[in-house]
């Protein structure tokens, strides 16, 4: 199975990478043969097979409340952000302001 | 005089520093003016380290507990409060995370102090240390050849003598292939028996934090300190983990699977040699071999390289410029993620998202991403009907010994295939231990693989005790100081 280059464009807008043009050829390349090579699966027999769930024997959901231990206060939540301001995250605006 | 501490085993230096005869800092300090002075410039097993850091560390510590004094390497990708975690990656460079994964809390607490952090390639994503933003890792037994990753910084730090133990992931086998390529023990436990708060995810239901050592028996002691269930972690498994106490027990009358049809075709002599070596040593000490057939490799590789860039596909979302690391300013917050992740990114990385968010997109994924479930169930089951035979397999660890650096970089199926005989632990969440058998002609670390099915930890280190002492030398006079071959410059 091959890739086309739009599909690849494709891909990396819905990932959000911006690929550079001669990119785009190379990745298209290298998926084709990394696609061509996961096809191995077609050859083996999967009837009877589900697919796999993982969560390890008696594992369980914990309690919807709050852990005191695990909480940060909004400035050290945003300590590592590279633009904040009064424990806010800083990025430019999301909506468009339609009415101005 | 006696040997200098950094030589010795984790065990040993815990009874030197708890009876008071050496003090933590000196214990930290010797792996640092020693072998790294040698070896760190030219291998470049540590990304994040500083002697303030550890001084402080180790001034605040008590000597006591199970691991008093015991220097680690971490992983780049374990989150401590008192170094950087960047994952190799330019787009967590300078982040401080605000609390210690659970790993790192009960290695304080068990007495160890943080000797620094490894490099590894870029959020786990390699299989040669070669894809780091930092630059590449180096083999100390050959520096023109690769240490194996994406673990290689752990692997390469307890090689050349940092440290007797450290601490990386394994999601495809990137602790276990570091460690063959290193000529250390390397384990990756049953899936859920470490935790994974403060592991930054790769792929979530393969990842899973593994531990090196240079001795079985530290293997064992390190386990006992960090594995159980934690309550951060509803993937772990919850309850005690198994008992290791008896990994010096001996493996008279244990099974081993011998699946010969796996490496009849693409390994190196030398890593045969190693196997049919171990094999015959095993036997000695009273284990006994069963052939088996297995499903070729190549299956496994496929179904991991589907679900393991799925997961990572949706898990690296987070890395956008908002919250954490790098941002690369636009107009629109659209511009600011794209510009962000693809500066952040490294190449590697890019692909793996790549084809992750394919595997995913609709219409596609029935065809890959589900077919790729069920393969790993058809896998788990193999595994399972196996272990009825046997308590454990012997196997390759990786299909060569360490190769060269810029021999895969170019060619991402060849570098996938390095993991081919340690994807199928991962899938089927089951425990892996590589065990060193010595150098090869090449003067390469020689290495093998054993598997078992959940929880067998005991086992693998029952086994890989075996190999260390090989049968026959004898064990008590020389219970910690074994037969390790040391790097030599050349």
């Amino acid at each position: 199975m091959s890739i086309t280059r739009t599909e690849v464009e494709r891909i990396a807008e819905l990932a959000r990478l911006e690929i550079p043009a001669e990119g785009i050829e190379r990745m298209t390349t290298e998926l084709t043969a990394v696609l061509a090579f996961v096809a191995t699966l077609d050859r083996l027999d999967l009837s009877g097979c589900e697919p796999s769930t993982f969560a390890p024997a008696g594992a369980g959901l914990r309690a919807d409340v709050p852990d005191a231990d695990r909480q940060l206060d909004p400035s050290r939540a945003t300590a590592a952000a590279p633009a904040s301001e009064n424990g806010f995250f800083l990025v430019p605006p999301i909506v468009e302001n339609v009415n101005p | 005089m006696s040997e200098p501490s950094w030589r010795g085993s984790a065990a040993r230096l815990v009874e030197r520093v708890t009876s008071g005869e050496l003090a933590a800092e000196a214990a930290l300090e010797a792996g640092w003016d020693g072998p790294a002075a040698q070896w760190e410039p030219e291998v470049h097993a540590i990304v994040h380290a500083d002697r303030e850091t550890r001084r402080l560390a180790t001034a605040s510590a008590r000597p006591v507990g199970p691991l008093a004094g015991v220097p680690v390497v971490l992983k780049d990708n374990l989150c401590t409060t008192d170094y950087d975690t960047t994952c190799g990656s330019r787009i967590l460079a300078g982040y401080r995370s605000p609390y210690d994964a659970t790993v790192v809390r009960r290695l304080r607490e068990a007495g160890s102090s943080l000797a620094g952090k490894a490099n590894m390639d870029e959020f786990a994503m390699g299989s040669s240390t070669e894809f780091s933003a930092y630059g590449p890792t180096r083999n100390p037994y050959d520096l023109s050849r690769v240490p194996g990753g994406s673990s290689g910084g752990s692997a390469a730090a307890v090689a050349y003598g940092l440290v007797p133990l450290a601490f990386g992931s394994d999601t495809g086998g990137s602790v276990r292939q570091p460690a063959a390529f290193c000529g250390v023990y390397g384990l990756k436990p049953t899936y859920g028996r470490l935790s994974r708060y403060g592991l930054v995810a790769f792929g979530s239901s393969l990842d899973q934090v593994g531990i090196f050592a240079r001795h079985a028996g530290d293997v064992a002691l390190a386990y006992s300190v960090v594995a159980g269930g934690d309550p951060y972690d509803a993937t772990s498994r919850p309850g005690p983990a198994p008992d290791v106490s008896g990994w010096d027990s001996g493996v008279s009358g244990l099974r081993f699977g011998w699946p010969a049809n796996l490496w009849k075709q693409g390994c190196e002599p030398e890593v045969v040699a190693g196997l049919e070596e171990a094999a015959a040593w095993l036997e000695r000490a009273g284990a006994i071999r069963v052939p088996l057939e297995f499903l070729p490799g190549e299956v496994g590789v496929a179904a991991y390289y589907l679900v393991a860039t799925a997961e990572a596909s949706s898990n690296l979302a987070r890395f956008d410029g908002v919250r954490y690391g790098l941002r690369v300013d636009a107009d629109d917050i659209g511009a600011l993620y794209r510009r962000t992740r693809s500066r952040g990114f490294g190449p590697e990385v890019q692909r793996r998202i790549l084809l992750g968010t394919y595997a995913l997109s609709a219409g596609y994924y029935d065809a890959f991403y589900l077919k790729a479930q069920r393969a790993r169930t058809r896998i788990r089951r193999e595994f399972d009907e196996a272990f009825v035979r046997c308590d454990f397999l012997l196997l390759p660890t990786a299909p060569t010994q360490a190769f060269r650096l810029g021999e895969k970089v170019d060619d991402p199926l060849a570098m996938y295939l390095s993991d081919i005989f340690t994807i199928g632990a991962n899938l089927a969440g089951i425990p892996g231990l590589t065990v060193p058998v010595g150098l090869g002609g090449t003067g390469l670390p020689r290495a093998v693989q054993l598997l078992g099915p959940a929880d067998a930890e005991p086992t693998l280190l029952r086994a890989g005790r075996a190999l260390e002492v090989r049968g026959e030398r004898a064990r008590l006079e020389r219970r910690h100081e074994t037969e390790f071959a040391w790097p030599t410059k050349r």
